[in-house]
């Protein structure tokens, strides 16, 4: 066979328009055509010793799959995807390649590398458009006695739970809310990641045997202790993320200041975006004003931009180097007329006397000395206060582990951050029979790395509890 | 999906669910409450658990129609199913023996004090309970919380049952002449508020329960935010029971406030789609 020819160029994402997508809630991403498909995955060397997988934290065949996908047997591409993702059509729209299978693939030491993201989206939209892909076997009737309660159905819950069946066992999900998915029907927007996409793969992994409890907040209407009472086995603790983290500065408490976490659950969740025919509200007013620099601040913002804002302002104390969310994201809400103000740190919110936010008063910023965490430690530069009109005030700093589990659960050790103290290879804590993976043990953190979590401890479970 | 058993409106705009719900019934106590949500478009609202019989597995919500969700739970009959009944909530209110415990209520909040008293009672206080109506039409559930109080005072806005005045004048009266070891006020924020200031000089501990727009209701938004002692709390996972004299109340109306315009417009909304003969709820 002669030797192929290297193509350093991958082919484009089709988008909408940013003029046009910036005023609808309709996914920016429009995806590959079978042929752009085709073409970008002949793009893929088929190296004997792909890199590729160990930059993916669930280990997904990407070889394989690009194979079957360009030899066009689509079920095979498929089932090579499936056998280690149960989550594609999320995964390829949300999961960071640039830092993981992508940033390994050897054509990125040349030019761009294969479009593994886009190319996993696409064999997974076929997926979900084609009934009747053949399911992977559920495993022996021995492993079948064993049950397993999984806390949370969100990225980690979901991966847990659908290895756990996949090998046989009996899982129940309990969710808090009143649909599963987590953060992927609650955080990530629609335009980036269709309601209808979660909801299928939640699907999916009830279609493996895994039952759903909707509305239980364990710690609250049932107890870990209680859920070993009933019966099971071992328990994964996947709860997510807390209370959300604010700036502690004056004014924090006006209206029209919101967590992150509160305005993408307003408009994802409770679909505050399609009010009144939704009851649930949200408001955005004529300039917002979003503090943070990671995804979620840009899905903030680009969510403020869609209800209607004139400007929408990132405030991020660093500069354009340290922002820490992803490129393609940042480029998106840049496109999209997002307005940042880097270098800039709040100093506090001023009130239009009704109890309403009117303006942030903020401090210029200068970097200095790498800090603890590598990046340059941003100084305040004194005497350069200035204000920012706005209607509205996003703060997007994270969130905070909640307590709920841990006061409930004697004996759960804890780290010093509140988190669940983990062993990161197996995800088990300090309790046997417990094992605790996503943002309850690592703090914030992506969909992939909770996915990982999910994938390891339910690895470890099965270890567990053949030998019990 | 949990089945209705029982609905018993206690006033025209005051309701009562009895609803199936084994799981929650089976850890609910006093001062806790649960999330209500039903249909693909509806909110979150939380209710104030009324009463619970683990036995029987149910759980008792009483509400008033302040608002489009209320307006529509208020369509709900025995035999309907809601989508999701999430609970119980919030920490449990602190029962001890105080000696003597003053319970004040105003309006539907009647209904949430019942099971307070209750276990203060059981807990061996000496139970005064004072509960305030606008008027007499609106008075409900005397011989309930009659039943758990050694003393009890009814009062009425407009004078037309029980005492004429406000709760917080039988309040001042008994700061004044018995040793009173805790208040619990709970109803409209106005009520807690001058509970709150007329209990403050006598330095007698006074807990309200708070009830700020909510809507995860188990600590992941933040959108319930209350300033307690300077610090901000989160009312659905540090509360919903806080020290009266430690709120800011002013600042708490106003966030109670933050959607006025929007809830008139989903008001009206809805009122127009059903004098159209529309579907409503």
């Amino acid at each position: 066979m002669a030797k192929k020819e290297l193509n350093l160029n991958r082919v484009s994402m089709p988008k909408q328009d940013p003029q046009e997508r910036a005023r609808n809630f309709g996914e920016v991403s429009l995806g590959y055509s079978k042929a752009q498909a085709i073409a970008e995955a002949d793009r893929c060397l088929q190296c004997l010793k792909p890199t590729c997988k160990d930059g993916c934290p669930v280990n997904v065949d990407i070889p394989e799959f690009i194979k079957a996908l360009r030899e066009d047997d689509m079920p095979e591409a498929v089932r090579a995807l499936k056998a280690k993702n149960s989550l594609p059509a999320v995964c390829g729209r949300v999961c960071p390649q640039e830092q993981q299978c992508e940033k390994l693939c050897v054509l990125a030491r040349k030019g761009a590398p294969v479009a593994i993201g886009r190319l996993e989206r696409y064999v997974a939209d076929w997926d979900l458009a084609t009934e009747g892909t053949p399911e992977p076997q559920a495993a022996t009737a021995v492993r079948g006695r064993k049950r397993i309660a999984v806390v949370g159905a969100g990225p980690a819950g979901l991966t847990c739970a659908s290895d756990l069946a996949k090998m046989g066992y009996g899982v129940t999900m309990f969710e808090a809310l009143h649909t599963a998915g987590g953060v992927l029907k609650y955080g990530i927007p629609e335009f980036r990641l269709p309601k209808n996409i979660v909801q299928a793969e939640v699907d999916y992994v009830k279609s493996l045997g895994v039952e759903l409890v909707l509305d239980n907040v364990v710690g609250r209407t049932e107890l870990v202790d209680e859920l070993f009472e009933e019966g099971f086995d071992a328990v994964f603790l996947s709860p997510g993320a807390g209370a959300p983290m604010f700036l502690n500065i004056p004014g924090e408490n006006l209206n029209n200041v919101y967590s992150a976490n509160e305005f993408l659950t307003r408009v994802n969740l409770m679909k505050a975006y399609l009010f009144p025919q939704y009851d649930t509200p949200v408001k955005v007013g004529r300039r917002v004003a979003v503090f943070g620099g990671g995804n979620v601040a840009m899905d903030s913002s680009r969510c403020a931009l869609r209800l209607g804002a004139e400007e929408v302002y990132i405030v991020y104390r660093r500069s354009e180097a340290e922002l820490p969310a992803r490129e393609e994201e940042r480029e998106n809400a840049k496109e999209e007329g997002v307005i940042f103000k880097l270098l800039t740190n709040p100093k506090r919110l001023l009130d239009d006397g009704q109890g309403n936010v009117r303006a942030v008063e903020c401090y210029e910023m200068e970097l200095g000395e790498p800090d603890e965490s590598g990046r340059r430690r941003p100084i305040v530069k004194p005497g350069t206060e200035f204000e920012i009109e706005i209607d509205t005030a996003i703060i997007a700093l994270g969130t905070r582990p909640n307590p709920v589990i841990p006061s409930t659960t004697p004996g759960l050790e804890l780290t010093r951050q509140g988190t669940i103290a983990t062993d990161v290879a197996t995800g088990r804590t300090s309790r046997e029979g417990i094992w605790c993976g996503g943002d309850m043990a690592t703090g914030a953190a992506t969909v992939i790395d909770a996915m990982g979590a999910g994938r390891r401890a339910a690895t470890d479970i099965d270890r567990y509890l053949r030998q019990k | 999906m949990y089945r209705i058993l029982e609905r018993e409106d206690l006033t025209p705009t005051i309701h009562l669910l009895k609803i199936e719900a084994p799981r929650v019934a089976r850890k609910a106590q006093a001062g806790q409450f649960v999330i209500l949500h039903h249909g693909e478009e509806g909110e979150r609202i939380p209710l104030t658990i009324a009463d619970w019989d683990r036995a029987e597995g149910t759980v008792t919500v009483v509400f008033m129609e302040v608002g489009t969700s209320t307006r529509k739970f208020a369509q709900f009959k025995a035999g309907d199913v809601v989508d999701d009944f999430v609970g119980p909530l919030g920490k449990p209110t602190e029962i001890e023996n105080y000696g003597t415990v003053v319970c004040v209520a105003g309006g539907f909040a009647i209904a949430t004090i019942v099971p307070i008293a209750r276990a203060m009672k059981a807990a061996g206080n000496r139970v005064i309970s004072i509960m305030g109506f606008r008027t007499k039409d609106l008075v409900f559930w005397e011989d309930r919380l009659g039943q758990f109080s050694d003393e009890l005072i009814v009062t009425t806005d407009d004078g037309s049952y029980g005492r004429k005045g406000l709760v917080t004048e039988p309040l001042t009266e008994l700061l004044k002449t018995r040793d009173i070891g805790r208040v619990i006020a709970i109803g409209p924020t106005i009520m807690m508020k001058f509970s709150a200031l007329t209990s403050k000089p006598f330095g007698v501990k006074t807990i309200v329960s708070l009830n700020p727009i909510m809507v995860d209701g188990t600590g992941m938004c933040g959108a319930c935010r209350v300033e307690v002692g300077g610090e901000t709390k989160l009312a659905c996972v540090d509360g919903p029971d806080f020290d009266a004299h430690l709120v800011d109340w002013d600042l708490l109306i106003s966030r109670q406030r933050a959607y006025l315009d929007q809830e008139k417009t989903s008001d009206e909304r809805r009122q127009h789609h059903c004098s159209g003969g529309g579907h409503c709820g």
